[in-house]
């Protein structure tokens, strides 16, 4: 049976219609929707076990401690990581990132460097940015192939002895390109820098195994990998995250109080002040729950064979620029492109006009933009639940829209 | 799934309006110019008055923008040609929409009004801006979310 054979019954809102059109939802790399197990286990959640967790010595307190302790150690388990208290839980990727902007950035000098891409999405440029300005920091970021690769070879060149950390995609969300994450990883640390990877659009399409990516921090949003928005995944190697201090303060991330000071609580709670999100952390559970279920290797094929079904089939029709690494090389669930003489959010609109979601405009990438020559690209992305008739859809709607305006 | 004559928020004015634009090009002499962007989207446009005694003896537009954007600027364009500064200060979205007869919805409103705001500014003195966040970025940071 296929994958979205098997799972589309399990998302209810797929069977309702838009525009007088089933639904396509081809905008998972923005936000993924929801089975009904995800949804489900935060409804019985709040009617069943709904307390504050940590403090309260009572049943339901207890309850809710566990069950959001629990989905620490699925995230433990689903990304290979060695230790349970390397896993923070935040608000979600963009709020991961500017933790470690923060309290990665705090500790370094004027004139140190720090090392970003030209295909990363604003949450991982702009805390890096303001992280510079406040310290007098230098930012820099290494170039992108005309085939939308990184460049490796400038990579190279980019690394010096001030590079302090490098920060960077392992999948992009415009070009689709997987990044050599352990490669990254081995030529920074060569120069002692920190490395960062934005885990945004890898964690919902690829096995992860942290200890053979052996990156210092991995961050990643739920709401893109069928789980709820609000809550997302910092991974920080324990040796380099207990190192790190805490930037925000609160209930929770200590251990012992005074007027003037306080001693700051165990990893990983010392990074997780004031009341959690605990239903979405219950979703979070039965996301991965879901995802392994189906088997990440088999999602990850299915996904890849949509994502060649719509290059192969975008290729063919004039007039459309398919953006990103050539078909040949092995690319994450995203199509952009563009069509000729059309600006994407004509095209965005067109196709939703025919029931068909998809993402339209800069995708938070302008810099990349501005390197594409473009002033944006439409974006189909592809999860668990989509079907090769659905991207057939997409593909006869784009053939389509070329006259249709 | 067929090719409708009217889809999604296009009209047949904005379709005939993106197709065939009426004032769309460069405006010699032109002495009150303005331009902006829509940093959601990337809508440009570049609005050129040629005002002579308080009234609007020539404008023309150009730009780089959305079907709906380029319609707008052109319907704004037509609305002040020739009018009495007075007059034309007073075009507000009202007017364009009426000519437009779409169906807009609020995500798409900023490609209705850049146009207009670009006008005010042009009205007002004319700075012509290179593209970077202006004092109206609160405004237009509204309508869709940027996320990706």
């Amino acid at each position: 049976m296929r994958l979205d054979e098997l799972t589309r019954p399990d998302f209810p809102i797929l069977e309702r219609a838009v525009n007088g059109h089933p639904l396509v939802y081809l905008d998972s790399a923005a936000s993924s929707q929801k089975p009904r197990r995800v949804i489900e286990a935060m409804s019985q959640y709040y009617e069943r076990s709904h307390a504050n967790v940590h403090r309260s010595i009572h049943t339901l307190g207890e309850e809710a401690t566990e069950l959001y302790e629990t989905s620490r150690d699925r995230v433990q388990r689903f990304i290979g990581a060695r230790f349970r208290e390397e896993i923070v839980l935040t608000r979600g990727t963009t709020d991961g990132l500017n933790l470690l902007a923060d309290a990665l950035c705090m500790r370094l000098a004027p004139g140190d460097e720090v090392l970003v891409t030209e295909m990363e999405h604003h949450s991982n440029l702009i805390p890096w940015q303001m992280a510079a300005r406040r310290r007098g920091l230098t930012l820099k970021a290494v170039p992108v192939t005309g085939e939308g690769l990184l460049d490796l070879e400038a990579l190279d060149r980019f690394l010096t002895g001030r590079t302090r950390v490098v920060a960077f995609a392992h999948v992009s969300n415009v070009l689709g390109t997987i990044n050599p994450v352990a490669e990254v990883v081995s030529a920074a640390r060569r120069f002692g820098a920190i490395t960062v990877v934005d885990g945004a659009q890898a964690a919902p399409h690829l096995a992860l195994d942290m200890s053979s990516l052996n990156c210092d921090f991995y961050v990643f949003s739920p709401h893109k990998m069928l789980g709820p928005t609000g809550i997302g995944v910092l991974y920080g190697r324990r040796e380099v995250l207990e190192r790190l201090e805490p930037t925000r303060g609160g209930g929770e991330m200590i251990k012992e109080v005074w007027i003037e000071r306080a001693q700051w609580n165990d990893l990983p709670w010392r990074f997780e002040p004031g009341t959690p999100s605990i239903a979405e952390a219950v979703g979070l559970t039965a996301a991965i729950e879901y995802l392994e279920k189906l088997g990440m290797d088999r999602v990850a094929e299915h996904e890849r064979a949509l994502s060649r079904q719509a290059l192969d089939g975008l290729a063919q029709i004039p007039g459309v620029r398919v953006f990103g690494p050539p078909h040949s090389i092995e690319r994450g669930a995203v199509v952009a492109f563009a069509i000729e003489g059309l600006h994407p959010h004509d095209v965005a609109a067109l196709l939703d006009a025919d029931g068909i979601a998809v993402r339209a405009g800069h995708h938070c990438a302008m810099p990349l933009m501005r390197r594409l020559g473009v002033v944006g690209t439409t974006r189909a992305s592809f999860s668990v639940f989509n079907s090769p008739e659905e991207v057939a859809s997409l593909l006869h709607a784009v053939a389509a829209v070329r006259t249709a305006l | 799934m067929t090719v409708q004559a009217t889809r999604g928020p296009y009209s047949d004015v904005i379709r005939e309006r993106w197709r065939r634009p009426k004032f769309r090009g460069e405006l010699p002499g032109a002495n009150a110019v303005a331009e902006d962007v829509n940093p959601l989207c990337g809508d440009r446009v570049r609005l050129m008055l040629r005002l002579v005694g308080g009234r609007v003896a020539g404008a023309r537009f150009t730009g780089d923008s959305c079907a709906i954007c380029a319609a707008s600027a052109d319907v704004v364009v037509e609305l002040v040609d020739g009018r009495p500064v007075a007059e034309a200060r007073r075009v507000d979205t009202a007017d364009v929409l009426a000519v437009l007869q779409a169906d807009i919805r609020p995500t798409r409103m900023r490609c209705v009004t850049l146009p207009l705001s670009v006008l005010a500014t042009a009205l007002n003195g004319g700075a012509s801006r290179d593209g970077s966040v202006g004092e109206a970025s609160g405004e237009k940071a509204r309508g869709s979310g940027a996320t990706a």
